[in-house]
């Protein structure tokens, strides 16, 4: 078995008196797409923005590659340009052109020329269906649009993995595909990937692993087609059923 | 009538103080120059400390900033020009006047950043963050500009109270415009030097204030 990519060992953080992580263990192995579902206050969402610990976690252990994120030594930034994050949200910058979004990191994080960081960007946006919308305000985008500027802005600093936080919650029905077309073309192109989303079909079709979360635990996990049908745990079986519906 | 246009708009009074007055105008611009940059500089170091994760950097700021937005600016030039040589600390005109306006604008601007800063989303600071960028580089690149985008009618309305700020240097014989031309009033037993000084207000004001209106047009649009 390949040594995990990403390697969450007793990882623990509370929101004042709530506790929302109560001792994660996660071990995502390489090209592998992790599924994390739940029902809303499970902790999910916190769990994957703990992993590049843009929320500071309490305790516990964060791995990539065998590196210790939670070292106070550990260079965050570093780590954080090959952990790519898509949002909720999209978080494009407004007054930036799709391009100028994606070149931003390149250039300052990589140190990459303006030309050459250029054209890394529009190999990026190119990859996701936009390369004509290069010099487009995210303004003028349709939200579909901008998550994929998003997705092309993290996937061009080649990250070894890859964390989306519910990409496709604020999307229009009809926008939510081009979006998971793109993801599905990620997967395919090996990236390794951890999602969280209610997009059922998709983790149906596409994960290698669903995680079912509740209360801040990892209640049960499992492929795809094992958990969807014959999950074990009572609670998993209520919730998967109540969201595939 | 007659009487009035003499006392206040006799253009050979005005043509004799000219060169006077143009020196005023000179010394206000240049007073601009300094005042300006260091209020906006001051202004933004402000914000910065008031938004910082440390506890006591943060009130005292609140304290300076209040303290001196509530202070009348004309109090606040005369402690420092009048008062502090009796601390045995005397400035020049130029440098009492800089002090003086670099506290008090800081202070405005301060409060007008802070409100810009905060109006831009977490989301934003995250997303930059996410990819590596520095709590520097994300400032700088991306939580800044979208700031100043957002404040821009504001900053731009209190450059204009600061240019305005600029006349009360007369109190302490620095020779800026109102002083000059103050000076011409003086020696000419006429109002239209003052008349002339307060056109030329105008006509350097009156436009920028037209456009704050157009920027917080387009900003509510």
């Amino acid at each position: 078995m390949p040594a995990p990519i990403l390697d969450v060992r007793a990882l623990r953080k509370s929101f004042g008196p709530l506790e929302v992580l109560k001792g994660i263990d996660l071990s995502v192995r390489p090209q592998e797409l992790v599924f994390l579902v739940g029902p809303s206050g499970s902790g999910k969402s916190t769990l994957l923005r703990c992993c590049n610990r843009l929320e500071e976690p309490d305790s516990g252990s964060i791995r990539l590659e065998g590196v210790e994120l939670m070292d106070r030594a550990c260079d965050l930034n570093a780590a954080r340009r090959r952990i790519g994050m898509v949002f909720q949200g999209f978080n494009l910058y407004p007054h930036m052109t799709a391009l100028g979004n994606v070149t931003l990191a390149l250039r300052k994080v990589l140190g990459k020329s303006r030309r050459e960081a250029e054209e890394i960007g529009r190999a990026a946006l190119d990859r996701v269906g936009l390369a004509d919308k290069a010099a487009c305000h995210p303004g003028e985008l349709s939200g579909g649009q901008q998550q994929r500027v998003a997705i092309a802005r993290a996937v061009s600093l080649e990250p070894t993995l890859m964390l989306f936080d519910e990409p496709t919650s604020a999307l229009d029905p009809e926008l939510v595909g081009s979006v998971l077309a793109v993801m599905r073309s990620l997967r395919e192109a090996g990236m390794t990937m951890v999602v969280v989303s209610h997009e059922m079909r998709f983790a149906r079709e596409a994960a290698d692993r669903v995680v079912f979360m509740e209360g801040g635990a990892i209640v049960e996990e499992g492929p795809p087609a094992a958990m969807f049908t014959e999950a074990q745990h009572p609670r998993t079986r209520a919730f998967l059923q109540e969201i595939g519906r | 009538m007659d009487a009035l246009l003499q006392q206040f708009f006799n253009l050979d009074v005005m043509a004799q103080a000219w060169p006077l007055v143009l020196k005023g105008l000179g010394m206000t611009a240049l007073l601009c120059l300094a005042v300006i940059p260091l209020g906006l500089g001051g202004g933004l170091l402000v914000a910065l400390a008031s938004l910082s994760g440390s506890r006591a950097l943060r009130w005292s700021v609140r304290v300076f900033a209040d303290l001196f937005r509530a202070l009348p600016p004309l109090v606040l030039l005369i402690l420092i020009y009048s008062g502090l040589p009796f601390a045995g600390i005397r400035l020049s005109p130029f440098a009492a006047v800089c002090l003086a306006f670099l506290l008090n604008a800081s202070s405005f601007y301060g409060e007008i950043y802070r409100a810009g800063i905060e109006s831009v989303g977490r989301g934003q600071w995250e997303a930059a963050r996410s990819t590596g960028l520095t709590a520097g580089q994300a400032f700088g690149y991306v939580i800044l500009p979208q700031a100043v985008r957002n404040v821009l009618p504001d900053l731009v309305s209190n450059t204009v109270e600061v240019v305005k700020l600029t006349s009360l240097a007369s109190v302490v014989s620095f020779t800026e415009l109102l002083y000059a031309a103050d000076m011409a009033r003086s020696v000419t037993y006429n109002a239209s030097p003052i008349v002339l000084a307060a056109l030329i207000y105008l006509a350097i004001l009156w436009p920028v204030v037209r456009l704050t209106s157009r920027l917080e047009h387009r900003i509510a649009a």
